[in-house]
């Protein structure tokens, strides 16, 4: 049997026709398993993934157009949480993690950080409107000083979802060693090994599923928040060179992904503000990533189950440096890990339910023809990606 | 052996009087008492499980309702927002009686609000605000 080689363009022609083979990475894990990978690359064009967590490192670029008088608008706040507003004139980014202006946030700790950016650009998707307040120092070309109107994500000309830090490959598990709760976040952490909370989507997991990126980077079309966006980058902290299993699973926090999309596109439900207690504001992203089996090896990737996913399990409060244990996802999942002597029960923070779902959304689109896959122009760093004989 | 998680909103007329007292001996039923509050205009707030045969726990509910004790069941204290709930798990970490809890291998998480004892752990826990307490706020809209 000739070995399975299909391009980015016959898959694409085959979506056109409708007549991708799309499978979810759990299906895909299961069908791997079943014939194995060289007749699952010839059986199937794409696989689709999800992951739906707190990710701190988003936000947006608004441009909320030119005032009469004109201003340069030197600090902007959105219901009262405050953007960054060094840029040109009306430009300004908001970030996930901003709290109100007057948020006592740890003052009485924990603090519950009940409203900041991210809870904006919900509002925002969501179509409510939000009030919008300006100040500036005044020039001869911009002279007004003070702006303040009410916007809807309609009425902006200009706003794009931007994050510099998402979808990060495998995650550590956080436990607690000290003798009180601890606020992180990866959540509540009880004392005394209370409990050990985990943060990604496993085998459903985007960069789980293409582990050395062999088909991301600049250009890839996803899901963003519900609608099509583009990996642009890798991600800020992308580390591709972390330890790895010899399945190409990195064992610790490894590559990530810079993601982009316009956000009057998106809807409320794949971009929710959080609230983490003791820790911040945040955004809750959902993001989907297709994988097209080029090969046996991308159906391999694909294949992965929990089981054969590894993190650390780590102190968080800053009594043990050295990880505690390694775990597998399976074992996560189970509800319980073992971590000595002591039976610890585990805590998901990211959807899976949601993860599914997206991942599933992402399968429809491409079936309909919706949905192309991006050539990626330039893939994400990685000194380690095995060389190809192709 | 029957029982039940109860809220018992007291008027500020009976607030003061021995009314669990009056369960425990004249009706043969135990208690368990969560949480007891008195607000600023002397309503009495009380989440509580009662317990006993099935026949004097009907009895000793019958009490109460005709002092002008009014119950309600927890569920109608606690609820989850279903839309606002995105089904992560966080909230699994701090409820201490497993009403929420995950259904394997799934991962959906479920909220039993049989098993709630409306600690309210789960409310400032979760970072979509989707556990909801209402019967705080029913009390003070009826001052
Ligand atoms: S109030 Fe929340 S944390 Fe407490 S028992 Fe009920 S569901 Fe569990
Ligand atoms: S923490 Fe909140 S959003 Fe997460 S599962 Fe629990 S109730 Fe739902």
């Amino acid at each position: 049997m000739a070995a399975v080689s299909k391009t980015y363009e016959e898959i694409n022609e085959r979506i056109r026709k409708g007549q991708a083979v799309v499978l979810t990475a759990e299906e895909m894990t299961r069908l791997v398993k079943k014939v194995g990978p060289e007749k699952a690359a010839k059986e199937v064009d794409v696989v689709t993934t999800g992951t739906f967590a707190p990710m701190c490192s988003s936000g947006v670029f608004i441009n909320f157009g030119h005032t009469q008088p004109p201003i340069k608008a030197a600090k902007v706040w959105l219901n009262d949480v405050p953007a960054y507003a060094g840029l040109a004139a009306v430009d300004i980014y908001l970030g996930a993690t901003e709290p109100a202006f007057d948020d006592p946030l740890n003052k009485v700790h924990p603090g519950t950080f009940e409203y900041g950016g991210g809870h904006v650009i919900h509002d925002l998707v969501s179509g409510k409107p939000v009030r919008l307040r300006a100040e500036a120092y005044g020039t001869d070309c911009y002279p007004n000083r003070h702006v303040e109107m009410t916007v809807t994500l309609q009425d902006l000309p200009y706003a794009v979802l931007c994050n510099p830090r998402n979808a990060y490959q495998n995650y550590n598990c956080a436990v607690n060693l000290s003798k009180k709760t601890i606020y992180t976040y990866m959540g509540t952490l009880k004392p005394r090994l209370g409990n050990a909370n985990y943060s990604t989507s496993g085998e459903l997991s985007p960069l789980l599923n293409d582990p050395h990126y062999r088909t991301l980077g600049l250009g890839t079309r996803i899901f963003l928040g519900g609608a099509q966006g583009y990996i642009v980058w890798h991600g800020s902290q992308h580390r591709p060179d972390a330890p790895r299993l010899p399945n190409g699973i990195p064992r610790m926090p490894s590559g990530t992904l810079m993601v982009l999309g316009d956000l009057k596109e998106m809807s409320p439900r794949w971009l929710m503000g959080v609230s983490i207690q003791g820790y911040g504001c945040s955004l809750a992203v959902g993001i989907g990533v297709p994988i097209p089996i080029l090969d046996a090896e991308m159906a391999t990737y694909t294949g992965i189950s929990d089981s054969e996913i590894v993190t650390q399990v780590k102190d968080y409060s800053f009594n043990q440096a050295e990880p505690l244990a390694e775990v597998t996802y399976e074992e996560l999942r189970s509800g319980c890990i073992r971590i000595g002597e002591k039976e610890v029960p585990t805590v998901p923070l990211s959807s899976v339910v949601r993860a599914r779902e997206i991942a599933g959304i992402l399968k429809r689109w491409i079936e309909e023809g919706r949905f192309e896959l991006g050539v990626p122009q330039k893939l994400l760093p990685n000194p380690l990606r095995p060389a190809r004989a192709s | 052996m029957y029982a039940r998680m109860l809220v018992l909103r007291f008027p500020k007329e009976i607030v003061d009087k021995p009314i669990v007292t009056n369960l425990v001996r004249n009706y043969n039923l135990s208690f368990n008492i969560l949480k007891a509050q008195i607000y600023p205009r002397k309503e009495g707030l009380m989440v509580m499980e009662l317990r006993g045969n099935r026949k004097d726990y009907e009895r000793g509910l019958q009490y109460l309702k005709d002092i002008g004790v009014i119950v309600e069941s927890i569920a109608q204290g606690i609820r989850r927002d279903e839309e606002k709930c995105y089904q992560c798990g966080a909230c699994t970490a701090v409820c201490p009686t497993g009403a929420l809890h995950i259904k394997r291998p799934e991962m959906e998480v479920l909220f039993d609000s049989e098993r709630c004892s409306a600690c309210e752990l789960c409310v400032k826990t979760c970072p979509a605000r989707a556990m909801i307490v209402l019967f705080d706020q029913k009390m003070t809209l009826e001052v």
